[in-house]
């Protein structure tokens, strides 16, 4: 239970994965320019990663490991992250078309993001138990949800302020999340695993 | 800048006028995720390199007998490939590198940068052409890391080819305080930003559009 939480912890604040990971870098400059749109993404990823986290956990404890397929890690696990993301928009726009109509055009964007497979990778390369992944893989999204939110507040704020033109667009926005990532940088060593 | 034959264009392409990491703003997690030292942050761009290389090479040759329905799955299972053979190469070859990269060597495999390359260019054109494209992309992609990490690691640690103590070079002597901000995640968003406004402003003035 101990570790549970402070796994919980450690991933939305301390290793935050957008902000002091460098995971989902793409997502999180490309929709966090306005405040709906980043909250669609967010409510995907944390979706899609915790099923994706979920399914290759499994996949890689009693398939690859006993079998001793290692190697074929990274084929297996983008493969299943693609087809997983197929699989829950055709769920998706069947079961509940208002969410579809939400969650739809981000759906696809999710294959390539990074942070997706990268909570898979790091589940598996940290030893941690089924539960601890799974908990893990919510952590690290309500994390990337976190900082792609309060990302998209500042850049709606950021649209009326006067700048000089070389700075505008993703630069002034990578030197904001310079000074948000030093926000968080005061998280660390608080606590670890 | 003017490339006669289309050939000279595909190869400079990639270097300035559409450099992935400073005008496309693909493939940025590598880029700042492992730029903390010039020595990993041109392992991982000639790591991708070779990725980009050769899967543009097999995609086109393969061009013609990929249906255009499930073609995205089929470029994602070429890339893995590659990606697993470079894995296994650094962790035969460049054990220490290999650490310090640590899961961005497997994440090579969801930079946009090879996907994009796969879907917008190598999936349509003849072979040697989408050779010529992956090699000035993959250049571009290794010129932009070597550029951030230089700054990071000559701010932040006051050296060249770090972390290696035998091999680093102090630049500024002893008693230089670096500015650690420049090895620390923030600092890695804010060299970046920075970098692309003098980008701009070069572009700007040198009228490269």
């Amino acid at each position: 239970m101990e570790k549970l939480l402070s796994i919980i912890f450690i991933y939305i604040f301390v290793e935050n994965f957008v902000l002091q990971r460098f995971f989902g870098i793409c997502p999180f400059l490309g929709v966090s320019r306005k405040m709906e749109t980043a909250i669609g993404m967010s409510m995907a990823v944390v979706f899609v990663m915790t099923m994706a986290t979920l399914v290759t956990w499994l996949l890689y404890t009693f398939v690859l490991v006993p079998f001793n397929l290692t190697y074929l890690q990274i084929v297996t696990f983008i493969l299943v992250i693609a087809s997983l993301v197929q699989l829950v928009e055709i769920v998706l726009r069947k079961i509940s078309p208002t969410l579809y109509q939400g969650l739809g055009i981000f759906l696809p964007l999710i294959t390539t993001n990074c942070a997706v497979m990268a909570v898979a990778l790091l589940a598996v390369r940290q030893e941690f138990s089924f539960l601890e992944s799974v908990v893990f893989a919510i952590a690290a999204s309500i994390g990337f949800s976190l900082a792609l939110i309060i990302m998209a507040g500042i850049r709606e704020r950021l649209e009326l302020a006067e700048m000089p033109d070389v700075l505008q667009g993703s630069a002034v926005t990578l030197i904001t999340a310079g000074i948000l990532s030093l926000a968080f940088l005061g998280f660390k060593g608080m606590l670890t695993l | 800048m003017k490339a006669s034959s289309p050939y000279l264009q595909d190869f400079t392409r990639g270097i300035v006028k559409e450099n992935p990491v400073f005008v496309a703003l693909l493939g940025m997690c590598p880029t700042l995720g492992v730029t903390a030292f010039i020595v990993n942050g041109v392992g991982m761009g000639l790591a991708a390199a070779a990725v980009l290389i050769a899967s543009n090479l097999v995609i086109s040759l393969l061009r013609n007998y990929i249906p255009s329905q499930v073609r995205i799955p089929c470029f994602i299972v070429i890339i893995a490939t590659f990606v697993t053979i470079i894995e296994m190469v650094l962790q035969a070859f460049q054990p220490v590198l290999y650490e310090a990269l640590g899961v961005f060597v497997p994440l090579i495999v969801v930079n946009c940068i090879i996907l994009g390359r796969a879907e917008a260019f190598a999936s349509k054109r003849p072979v040697l052409r989408s050779l010529l494209d992956g090699i000035g992309m993959g250049i571009g992609f290794t010129l932009a890391l070597l550029i951030l990490s230089a700054v990071r690691e000559i701010l932040g640690h006051g050296t060249i080819l770090g972390p290696d103590p035998e091999s680093a070079i102090h630049l500024f002597g002893a008693n230089f305080e670096p500015m650690a901000l420049f090895a620390q995640p923030p600092g890695a968003f804010i060299a970046l930003g920075l970098l692309l406004a003098i980008v701009n402003l070069l572009f700007k003035r040198f009228n490269i559009k």
